[in-house]
């Protein structure tokens, strides 16, 4: 645990002209290797959070930070850290018209200018880790959904990202294929990744997060220690919360 | 009791018509007039031959202008609100004349854009076919730009995401993700974008250009009978649209089997 590998500073989204609040206010930071989960009611902004920090959501007030540099500001060449930021997304959003292993080695070959063979060595790779070499020439919709979760997964690892985002990424998968993808990304953790999870996956939060934060209306209500938040609770509202979901 | 036929007929007449079965002779020359005569048979070949490459140029021009107008309102529509500077203006300085372009193609008759490009714009070029496709071909850009509009708009806004995740830029997220779904998205609307562009070149005879209803309709009055020319070249198309048609529905189908 070092240095800080993003900041977010006073973030503000308000939608249709300052009449939504999606975020107010929110100030956090992740540490390298840190895994932060993010927890909360739907509509508490977490995912915009989430968004916000690779800009796939442009915040309309506030700063984030990307391994110290100011990447709000408008100078910025975003597409060259979000190479940096991998993102998993609920709904996979794998390329359909491609096979599996060119929706792997696109990125690396066209950003990163790696050669197809070196490309596909470390996609073959990341597919053996992740148990699914045999549908590397399959396409997406030949898949199940925790598979393409996983898909997923080691698509964003081949760009070989500082950090990871994800977004509710067992929300849109059947219960038996929850645990396959909580899996990958315990192995992940385990590996030092830095991550940070929106999910409702209480145990996944208690188990493999540092630091849990928990929002509500647009804002960090409270954040600590898994067992800061699920045990000892301070505040009214995440004891609320956390009655309902476990 | 009408005359002896062969006395009513203008032309000479071959032997193999004469020869044949009286009630059939009057048939046997119109037949003879309207295709035989003079080779007149050569002309509907003509025909059938400039129909098809003007609505073949036609369709490669309006696929290229679509394209363009159709990136043009597609990035305009989901950027503008976030862009500044130098290339908003120029961004929203083309999606307005994009926007002219559509309204004026699409509210006035092809017939009368194709004369005004042969007869005003190309007054000087004696080049019928290549003014017809150039005129055809802006026509049905306005019209592909909408279908490639509509088959962009398709595509799950989750894949631009997942695009823009890996670091690509918007131009080559659409390169390599979106347009590539969302031609296999309008491929069967674009092939009967065709179809109907074959029949709308129908009119290009207006410039005396010689496709297969001017053909048709040089021959009738050649011939002072429009029966046979007329009904030939309605039989052109609807043999050319039956193709078509025919090879559309192959290629959905085949499209819908390589479906998710």
């Amino acid at each position: 645990m070092s240095a800080d590998i993003i900041q977010a500073m006073d973030l503000q989204k308000h939608f249709d002209g300052g009449d939504i609040k999606a975020l107010n206010g929110v100030n956090a930071s992740v540490k390298k290797g840190e895994v932060v989960v993010v927890i909360g009611p739907s509509g508490s902004g977490k995912s915009t959070f989430l968004r916000c920090l690779n800009l796939l959501e442009v915040p309309t007030g506030g700063k984030v930070l990307f391994e110290g540099v100011d990447i709000t500001d408008k100078k910025a060449d975003i597409n060259l850290h979000r190479q940096k930021m991998g993102m998993v997304f609920q709904h996979f959003n794998l390329f359909p018209h491609m096979t599996i292993l060119r929706n792997m080695t696109l990125a690396p070959m066209k950003l990163l200018k790696k050669s197809q063979a070196d490309a596909e060595a470390k996609a073959k790779a990341l597919l053996e880790r992740v148990g699914l070499s045999d549908r590397a020439n399959a396409y997406p919709s030949q898949l199940s959904g925790g598979q393409k979760q996983r898909i997923a997964i080691v698509r964003a690892l081949c760009m070989d990202p500082e950090v990871m985002l994800f977004d509710e990424p067992t929300s849109a998968l059947d219960p038996e294929m929850v645990g396959e993808v909580l899996e990958v990304m315990k192995e992940l953790a385990k590996e030092g990744m830095t991550m940070v999870v929106v999910t409702h996956e209480m145990g996944f939060a208690r188990e493999m997060a540092d630091r849990v934060i928990f929002m509500a209306e647009g804002k960090i209500v409270e954040e600590g220690t898994p067992e800061e938040i699920f045990m000892a609770p301070k505040q009214p509202r995440t004891r609320d919360f956390l009655a309902k979901v476990l | 009791m009408r005359p002896s036929a062969s006395q009513s007929w203008p032309l000479e007449a071959p032997d193999w018509i004469l020869n044949g079965p009286e009630w059939l002779n009057d048939l046997g020359y119109d037949f003879y007039k309207s295709f035989v005569f003079d080779n007149r048979y050569q002309m509907y070949i003509k025909g059938l031959g400039n129909t098809l490459l003007l609505t073949l140029l036609a369709l490669l021009i309006g696929v290229a202008l679509g394209v363009v107008i159709s990136l043009i309102r597609v990035s305009w529509d989901k950027n503008h609100t976030e862009m500044q500077g130098p290339g908003k203006f120029f961004l929203g300085f083309f999606n307005a004349l994009a926007k002219v372009y559509l309204t004026v193609i699409r509210g006035t008759p092809a017939v009368v854009q194709l004369m005004i490009m042969y007869f005003v714009i190309f007054a000087s070029s004696r080049n019928k076919v290549m003014v017809a496709a150039l005129s055809f071909g802006i026509n049905s850009g306005a019209y592909v730009a909408e279908i490639i509009r509509g088959g962009i708009m398709s595509i799950d806004t989750g894949q631009m995401e997942a695009g823009r995740s890996l670091g690509f830029g918007y131009v080559a997220t659409m390169r390599y993700i979106i347009l590539p779904q969302a031609f296999k998205a309008v491929l069967p609307t674009l092939a009967n974008e065709f179809i109907v562009l074959l029949k709308e070149t129908a009119v290009a005879g207006y410039v005396g250009l010689t496709d297969v209803t001017y053909a048709g309709n040089i021959i009738g009055g050649n011939c002072y009978d429009y029966l046979f020319p007329l009904l030939m070249s309605a039989l052109i198309y609807l043999i050319l649209v039956m193709f078509f048609t025919f090879l559309v529905g192959k290629l959905e189908r085949r499209l819908r089997s390589s479906e998710r």
